[in-house]
């Protein structure tokens, strides 16, 4: 057999007609899940938290409905509306009760609810007042760290108000001995137990229930394999009642016992993938390398003749839309932060095997194939490049990304495996490494990496330093002394220092308060039984069963940090063109813009908590009077001319993304106030944190909530996206850009860097455009870059962008070699370009 | 003096370049050019001297003056996405041939440090400027705009002789690789005849492979406003894809030239 066929393989109707159909409407809560949890908790209280899990798991998966929808031939369906969602009360509720009603409008992520629904859920969430993990959390958490989320200074909600996930497990386990297996593996740890033991009580309390959760999904797969036969019955069509039958055969078959085949194979894989998220409501459950752990069933299927590759894209493509078809309501604003109704199902294809051999084969190339015939945002999908990456599967995956789907990302073996090895994983975990969620890399099966947890704004700790710790009337940060006197950068360098680990110290306790309550409240069989060594250690992965622990929080803002340390460091310190006082005024009066309305809320809570403190009453009308008095502060005129002056001073210094060593040189030192002290913590499950550098969509919501910066960023604007340059400053083009990115130490940073390029379409035209496209990541790799995505900007975009100019204001084109500011260009100029959109393919 | 000392006056860098020459590309854009084509998308590069032009509502100077050793500095600075895309510098304009001791000491430097080189060109320069460079030159890009000296200089503000017996000169000497491009502008010579008269000369240059035909655009326009001057070609409109095609297809029916429609 050939290594891999790089021919395209043709899409299928059932494929349309599932995405369809998955689209039809927009997506439904479902309360099915929050009532089965609730009865099953009820019946169970006071037996051990394990058991409680593995009882309620297994109550949900006796009696939630299911249902097979038309054309399917992959089952398994979370809920009865397409795309809908179950809540999880015992991790949170009190958000959902709060926006019942606005759930349905939100910009962000809608979701229908119905009254009957809200009425239900409300009737249930009566119960879990004062018994969830986010209660449990809040409670555990240091009164200064809750005051710092409340500042905004990191953000928690992730786990906070939901599950953990941010996992990939043994799905090849599952596919090569089935639950049966691992029943069999879970007794014979049990009987090795001796009731003398020190941790006999806890030890098989823990494998009970991963062998009742095991038995729970064996027997929601036989409800499936019952209803297709039904259904199958009922069927007049032939052939669907055939494509049932063989439902049935495969749900009779898996996940109970090993796959015989690929189309097993898929089926068992859909199940763990859907019941990992029905357990709990972590997102980012990640299928990992799907190309290498479903490969031995492909290969030996294509070898028997008992397949073909049609058929078998088929089902891959039948998979992908599955992803698709789970869904997550998030709160309000972690909805912004996570725009998009995305569960990061992170899938990646290609790379090393763990001897370092390339390991791409024929399912790397139609796992691209799936995301070109499906075209949506699940899975995540992702490429590993190494020096021996096939060319091939390079330009495939550039042909990907010139659709415009955003994907897939681009990931660096070269970069990633000696940063997991520095984390202590071997050699060989560290090269079969697979991706999590937005960026986050990890060995499959044994790891509890808690990526993604915390988004932290470089920026706020920069404005504790101007304000010498206090923020909206209290004391945040640590008093670091007067801004305006301190006489040296290095001065100024060291209170940002302090600042930052001061915050991180206060990041690293809520995360522990909340690691500690999920481990409490959530521990979860299914999902443990999956990873190494938690069976052997007899501890679920919220306890610490895990072979390798991680925290990782990411921050985000590091190219608005570089750039400010630049300016003042030039500006201030070094040319005397601006005084510290003048920058710290120009900062709050927003560089002569004036104050908007929520620096105006501010400042008046600010000066009300001011009042309170001195012993004064205030009330609503003072409250009233105070924010009309701020609202019409004005500076002088020639103070504001100077604010303004300030501002243009700072927008002519050098700024990071331009490929300036001085400028990088800097923002890679900045870096480290992050990525150093975060690694120096531990975690309760007995692991380190590690840091990450990346935003997912949280620099928006978070900038909104950040004051005017000393890079010339005005007030309550989106803060820099990952590591990637601010929108805008980067004028020298993406090699440039590239190369200032890769000149930060990413081998650090090890849960993840993220760097975002938009591209015109143009720029991939024909072949010659991917090969130079596929050059630009060798090249940017080779510098040691970690990860790299693209957002090619489709016709739609430059149409849309026309007719609302305002929303695209730093849309850059690329032409024929020209950069421009699309917006700013002619209408007919704009149509010539928009032409030239067509012409690129 | 070292070679690397050796100043010229720049307009422009373009890093990412990817239509102009093989693999991933820095344009340097050298300022001054002996014609002066209607439809010249860079009006800024037209004189020497160091001009302001008004860009998006602020004044920008345009040209600077650089040294060999300054301007390989930046071109150095994407040396890793040359490796990878077998891509370089190439100097544009402008025509660089107007800084005849620059562009030979900048070439030079580029290929004694290991990087390809490219220049796109009208050829409009003594033969011995030219002979002077092609040691250091892996390809020539060459602009033939028409085959009719009268024309030619209607549209350019000179005649085409030299350029065309340059051309052949280039293509005997054996030492670089001769490219041939036409920008195919509307009223000029987009016309079927026009082009094959074009294509047939090119394809009697010995080793003369290639010829691409560069649609006009009008990405230039703003500038002239910048610069406080009129655009003659305001009511052109680019010549369409079909129109392009059809061009491509009638060089093929005159030589055996490989044709590409853009750079």
């Amino acid at each position: 057999m050939e290594a891999f066929h790089i021919s395209d393989i043709p899409k299928t109707e059932r494929i349309t007609k599932l995405i369809d159909d998955l689209f039809a409407n927009m997506p439904v809560i479902e309360s099915a899940r929050a009532k089965l949890v609730t009865e099953s908790y009820k019946e169970t209280e006071g037996e051990p938290i394990i058991t409680r899990r593995a009882k309620a798991f297994a109550h949900i998966l006796r009696y939630i409905p299911i249902t097979i929808r038309d054309q399917e031939l992959i089952v398994g369906s979370s809920t009865l509306a397409p795309r809908g969602c179950q809540t999880f009360p015992e991790y949170s509720y009190e958000w959902l009760e709060a926006e019942f009603d606005t759930v349905a409008t939100r910009a962000a992520d809608p979701f229908y609810i119905a009254e009957e629904t809200k009425a239900e859920l409300r009737e249930v969430h009566k119960y879990w007042k004062g018994k969830t993990t986010s209660e449990l959390a809040s409670a555990y958490m240091a009164p200064e760290a809750a005051r710092a989320i409340e500042h905004s200074i990191f953000t928690p909600g992730n786990y906070y108000y939901n599950g953990i996930g941010h996992i990939t497990v043994k799905y090849w386990e599952m596919l090569e001995i089935g639950c049966e297996g691992i029943i069999e593996k879970t007794k014979a740890e049990l009987a090795a137990c001796r009731v003398g033991d020190g941790d006999y009580a806890k030890k098989s309390s823990f494998l009970q229930a991963v062998i009742l959760s095991c038995q729970a999904v064996m027997e929601y797969a036989s409800r499936y394999a019952a209803l297709a036969r039904e259904m199958a019955g009922q069927c007049t069509d032939p052939v669907r009642r055939q494509e049932l039958l063989t439902i049935a055969a495969n749900c009779d078959r898996v996940p109970a016992k090993g796959a015989r085949g690929f189309y097993e194979a898929c089926q068992s894989f859909w199940f763990v993938q859907q019941l990992l998220q029905m357990e709990s409501s972590g997102h980012s459950i990640s299928p990992g390398r799907f190309d290498q752990y479903m490969y031995p069933y492909y290969k030996k299927d294509i070898e028997q003749g008992k397949i073909t590759r049609e058929f078998a894209q088929e089902l891959m493509d039948c998979v992908w839309v599955k992803l698709n078809d789970l869904n997550k309501c998030r709160d309000g604003v972690s909805a912004e932060g996570f725009a998009g109704y995305s569960l990061f199902q992170n899938l990646i294809a290609g790379g090393q095997d763990e001897n370092g051999e390339d390991a791409t084969n024929d399912l790397s190339f139609m796992c691209i194939q799936a995301s070109k015939h499906v075209h949506l945002p699940q899975p995540s999908f992702s490429i590993r490049v190494w020096n021996g990456s096939p060319h091939e599967f390079l330009i495939k995956a550039a042909e990907l990304t010139r659709t415009g789907l955003g994907q897939p990302a681009y990931y660096n073996d070269e970069v990633i495996i000696p940063s997991l090895q520095n984390r202590g994983l071997t050699l060989e975990e560290a090269r079969d490494y697979c991706i999590i969620g937005c960026v986050e890399p990890q060995k499959a099966g044994r790891t509890d990496g808690w990526h993604d947890a915390a988004f932290f704004n470089m920026c706020r700790p920069l404005e504790l330093v101007f304000s010498n710790g206090w923020d909206k009337g209290e004391l945040v940060g640590i008093e670091t002394g007067d801004v305006t006197k301190m006489e040296t950068f290095e001065e100024f360098c060291d209170a940002y220092k302090k600042q930052m680990d001061y915050c991180i110290s206060l990041l690293v306790n809520a995360d522990n308060a909340i690691d500690v309550a999920h481990a409490e409240r959530c521990p979860l069989p299914f999902e443990s039984c999956l990873v190494d060594d938690c069976l052997k250690s007899g501890k679920s992965l919220q306890e610490g069963g895990a072979r390798y622990n991680f925290t990782g929080p990411q921050g985000f803002g590091i190219a608005n940090i570089a750039d400010s340390f630049y300016a003042i460091r030039t500006l201030v310190y070094e040319q005397k063109k601006i005084t510290m006082q003048e920058l710290k005024e120009a900062l709050a009066w927003n560089y002569g813009k004036g104050l908007d309305e929520r620096s105006a809320a501010d400042l008046t809570t600010t000066i009300l908590r001011e009042a309170l403190a001195s012993g004064q009453k205030v009330d609503a009308n003072m409250a009233e009077t105070v924010l009309r008095t701020v609202l019409n502060t004005k500076p002088e005129p020639a103070k504001l001319a100077r604010y303004e002056e300030i501002h243009s001073l700072i927008e002519a210094v050098p700024k990071y993304g331009n490929n300036i060593p001085e400028v990088d040189q800097l923002a890679r030192e900045m870096a480290y106030y992050y990525t150093k002290p975060v690694q120096t913590f531990r975690n309760p499950r007995g692991g380190w944190y590690q840091a990450g550098l990346y935003p997912v969509s949280a620099n928006v919501p978070l900038g909104a909530q950040t004051g005017a910066t000393p890079d010339g960023r005005y007030a309550h604007t989106p803060v820099a996206d990952g590591v990637s340059p601010s929108a805008g400053r980067d004028v020298k083009g993406p090699t440039a850009a590239a190369s200032s990115v890769a000149r930060l130490d990413h081998f650090i940073v090890s849960n993840g860097t993220l760097f975002n390029q938009k591209f015109h379409p143009s720029a991939l035209s024909g072949r010659e455009g991917l090969e130079k496209f596929v050059a630009l990541i060798r090249g940017f790799f080779d510098q040691k870059g970690m990860h790299m995505q693209f957002n090619v900007v489709s016709r739609e975009t430059l149409l849309d962008a026309q007719e609302h100019p305002e929303n695209y204001k730093q849309l850059v084109v690329r032409v024929a070699g020209y950069s421009a500011l699309f917006t700013t260009l002619s209408r007919s100029l704009q149509d010539d370009i928009i032409n030239r959109t067509e012409q690129g393919f | 003096m070292d070679y690397m000392d050796t100043t010229g006056r720049v307009f422009d860098i373009q890093r990412y370049s990817i239509h102009d020459g093989p693999g991933i590309r820095t344009i340097v854009f050298l300022k001054g050019c002996v014609l002066r084509c209607r439809w010249c998308c860079n009006p800024e590069s037209q004189e020497y001297r160091i001009q302001t032009m008004m860009v998006q509502g602020v004044e920008k100077t345009i040209g600077r003056d650089v040294t060999v050793r300054e301007m390989l500095a930046e071109v150095e600075q994407d040396r890793p996405y040359y490796s990878r895309s077998g891509g370089g510098m190439t100097l544009s304009g402008g025509e660089c041939l107007c800084q005849p001791e620059f562009t030979a000491a900048l070439l030079r430097a580029a290929k004694e440090h290991g990087i390809n080189t490219a220049i796109e060109s009208m050829a409009c320069a003594s033969w011995e400027k030219i002979e002077a460079i092609l040691p250091w030159l892996d390809r020539y890009l060459m602009d033939i705009k028409h085959m009719n000296g009268a024309k030619h200089k209607e549209f350019t503000g000179r005649d085409n002789a030299l350029m065309l017996e340059n051309a052949r000169k280039v293509a005997l000497s054996g030492q670089t690789e001769l490219i041939i491009r036409v920008p195919v502008i509307p009223t000029f010579n987009d016309s079927v005849e026009e082009i094959q008269a074009i294509a047939r000369f090119a394809a009697t240059l010995p080793g003369v492979r290639k010829i691409h035909l560069l649609p006009y655009h009008r990405l230039g326009q703003d500038k002239y406003d910048g610069l406080g001057r009129e655009y003659l070609m305001k009511e052109i409109l680019p010549p369409t894809a079909e129109h392009m095609d059809t061009l491509k297809k009638a060089v093929h029916a005159v030589c055996g030239l490989d044709c590409q429609i853009g750079g």
